[in-house]
């Protein structure tokens, strides 16, 4: 029995007729824009890599100096987007839930890694961790190296992808009612059990999300990788790297190859990242 | 220990102790992963002193890098800021099929790694791309020259205004527009005096990123550029130069340049923010980016 449905003219989806001109001209300028600078290229990439051929492909991605490379990238992302995660959500929990000296300038702190280049960061990160470095020094007195090892690497990644958990969680804290809390706290759980049964779920979607953004992000870093790195074949070499080695050797087949493997998991991780906001999105509705 | 609900009772992390200890680890650690990175550049660019860092500031590869750096951005910002703003008209103001897909392809340049980009580029106007061999035939040069270094900055930057405006010109509405457009005026009044105006923070801030990532792009112009010292290293990449062979001052130096780039944006960020919220602009939420 359908009941009657009032329609909503703000929000109808119906394409209506727009009195504003030059739809022609700006979706025409944009889809030419969007065509030469990045359809073009990404095509060109694919067409190289079809050339290729599949037996080809395979040797080539399954050689064991490119699957090292895989191996070394997805560890040390893994581990940095791990690091981000604690250090991410602890940085949203500050900034929304107390109040402090240098709160503000703390919060514009967090943009730097985005702000700064990662040549710049590759460049910091290698004086803080070399052998007589503000770190590296007392770090090398544990017998701990962390410049060109792969503990570099997770520092480098670690360090550009900072932004991501921080601003999909802040958010999401800043819009959660005191009551539910309260109605906890009245019940008798302790501040673990709140935060465990209530608040963590809560921004759990957003949380994802973020760590998501920032292991994608830490697949494809280079420029603050190659600093650090110390690039050795099976040890510290990232796949990019690796990339950029078979381009300068004129190996184009297999620059092709990496590069094409490369964008398709740039594009798993896109689609992940998308299902988690969608999911994220359609929580926050449903909770409000 | 559950005492009747106090309008003023404390929420979850407020004790004492949680609080001192999560705030005492999340300072420390972002002493030593945030403030130490940048403090260390400016500890190692004047080690030697401020003469030995004019001299290492001055020195004309670095001068040249400085120069290419600033065209680079003089051609990429005003062309991204075009095309976002064209882009942004046509899906905000219009409703059409496709217009999710158009975004989803505009973004792809964050999703992908630069030295992807880099590849892609060289696959399009290298001796092997798609266009070599007439490029070749012309005698242009796209390719290890400033043109493919521009084209490379185009396509990483590619979405930054673009992805400021389109929130918040979705939540504008059209009704403004609309009624200019009854009133008389051309699309391009319409786009000068009414669009433009309401949006100009999100545009400013949206340049301001560009601006600082066409500035400091390393991986997409590293591959494109051939890094050719003295004719087409850019900045982040005349770094790169000057730390291999050991000029730490003049690399350190240098890149006391892009950091102060870096924290311009910043401010500017801060200073955008706050005129928005004096204004009561209609504030579109922010998403992370790069």
């Amino acid at each position: 029995m359908p009941r009657p449905r009032f329609a909503l003219p703000m929000l109808s989806r119906q394409p209506r007729r727009s009195v504003i001109p030059g739809f022609r001209l700006s979706l025409g300028l944009a889809l030419l824009y969007l065509g030469l600078i990045v359809l073009l290229p990404i095509g060109a990439l694919l067409l190289k890599a079809a050339d290729v051929g599949f037996d080809r492909y395979i040797a080539i991605i399954t050689s064991p100096r490119t699957l090292a490379s895989f191996q070394v990238t997805l560890t040390t992302a893994a581990l940095a987007a791990l690091f981000n995660a604690i250090y991410g959500l602890a940085l949203a929990w500050v900034l929304v839930r107390y109040e402090f000296p240098g709160k503000r300038l703390l919060d514009a702190m967090v943009d730097v890694p985005f702000a700064l280049p990662t040549a710049v960061a590759g460049l910091a990160l290698t004086a803080l961790f070399a052998k007589n470095g503000w770190f590296g020094a007392p770090l090398a007195q544990w017998g701990i190296q962390v410049a060109y090892a792969p503990a570099g690497i997770v520092c480098a990644m670690a360090f550009t992808s900072i932004p991501f958990v921080v601003r999909t969680v802040q958010p999401v804290l800043e819009d959660m009612e005191p009551e539910l809390e309260e109605a906890g706290a009245t019940l008798g759980a302790s501040d673990l059990t709140i935060f465990r049964r209530i608040i963590f779920p809560t921004i759990f979607p957003a949380f994802l999300a973020g760590t998501s953004l920032a292991f994608a992000r830490s697949l494809g870093e280079f420029g603050a990788v190659v600093f650090i790195a110390g690039n050795q074949p099976f040890r510290t070499e990232i796949v990019a790297l690796l990339t950029f080695i078979r381009l300068e050797e004129y190996d184009y087949a297999a620059a092709a190859a990496i590069a094409v493997t490369m964008l398709g998991l740039a594009f798993v991780m896109l689609l992940i990242v998308n299902a988690v906001q969608a999911w994220h999105q359609k929580f926050a509705m449903g909770d409000a | 220990m559950a005492h009747p609900v106090n309008r003023h009772r404390l929420r979850v992390g407020d004790g004492a102790v949680t609080r001192s200890v999560i705030l005492t680890l999340v300072l420390a650690t972002t002493a030593l992963a945030l403030i130490a990175p940048l403090a260390v550049i400016f500890a190692e660019a004047f080690a030697r002193g401020l003469p030995t860092y004019l001299e290492a500031l001055a020195r004309p590869d670095t001068l040249h890098a400085v120069g290419l750096t600033l065209l680079t951005a003089l051609v990429c910002v005003p062309l991204n800021t075009a095309f976002g703003i064209a882009a942004a008209w046509a899906v905000t103001k219009f409703s059409f099929r496709g217009r999710n897909l158009l975004l989803a392809v505009a973004e792809l340049p964050f999703s992908i790694s630069p030295i992807v980009a880099g590849v892609a580029y060289l696959f399009v106007y290298g001796a092997q791309g798609l266009f070599g061999p007439f490029l070749q035939a012309h005698d242009i040069k796209i390719m290890f020259a400033v043109p493919a270094i521009i084209l490379a900055s185009l396509f990483v930057t590619a979405p930054f205004v673009l992805r400021e405006l389109v929130p918040l010109m979705m939540a504008q509405g059209r009704d403004e527009e609309e009624a200019a457009v009854s009133l008389g005026a051309s699309g391009f009044d319409v786009l000068r005096l009414v669009t433009l105006p309401n949006v100009k923070f999100a545009l400013l801030y949206g340049a301001a990123l560009c601006n600082a990532r066409v500035m400091g792009e390393f991986g997409a112009v590293s591959i494109v550029s051939g890094n050719i010292r003295g004719q087409t290293s850019t900045l982040p990449l005349q770094i790169e130069l000057l730390y291999q062979d050991s000029h730490a001052v003049a690399a350190f130096a240098a890149a006391t340049v892009l950091v102060g780039v870096a924290l311009f944006t910043l401010v500017a960020k801060y200073l955008i923010e706050r005129a928005e919220r004096a204004r009561g602009e209609i504030v579109a939420p922010r998403r992370p980016g790069h």
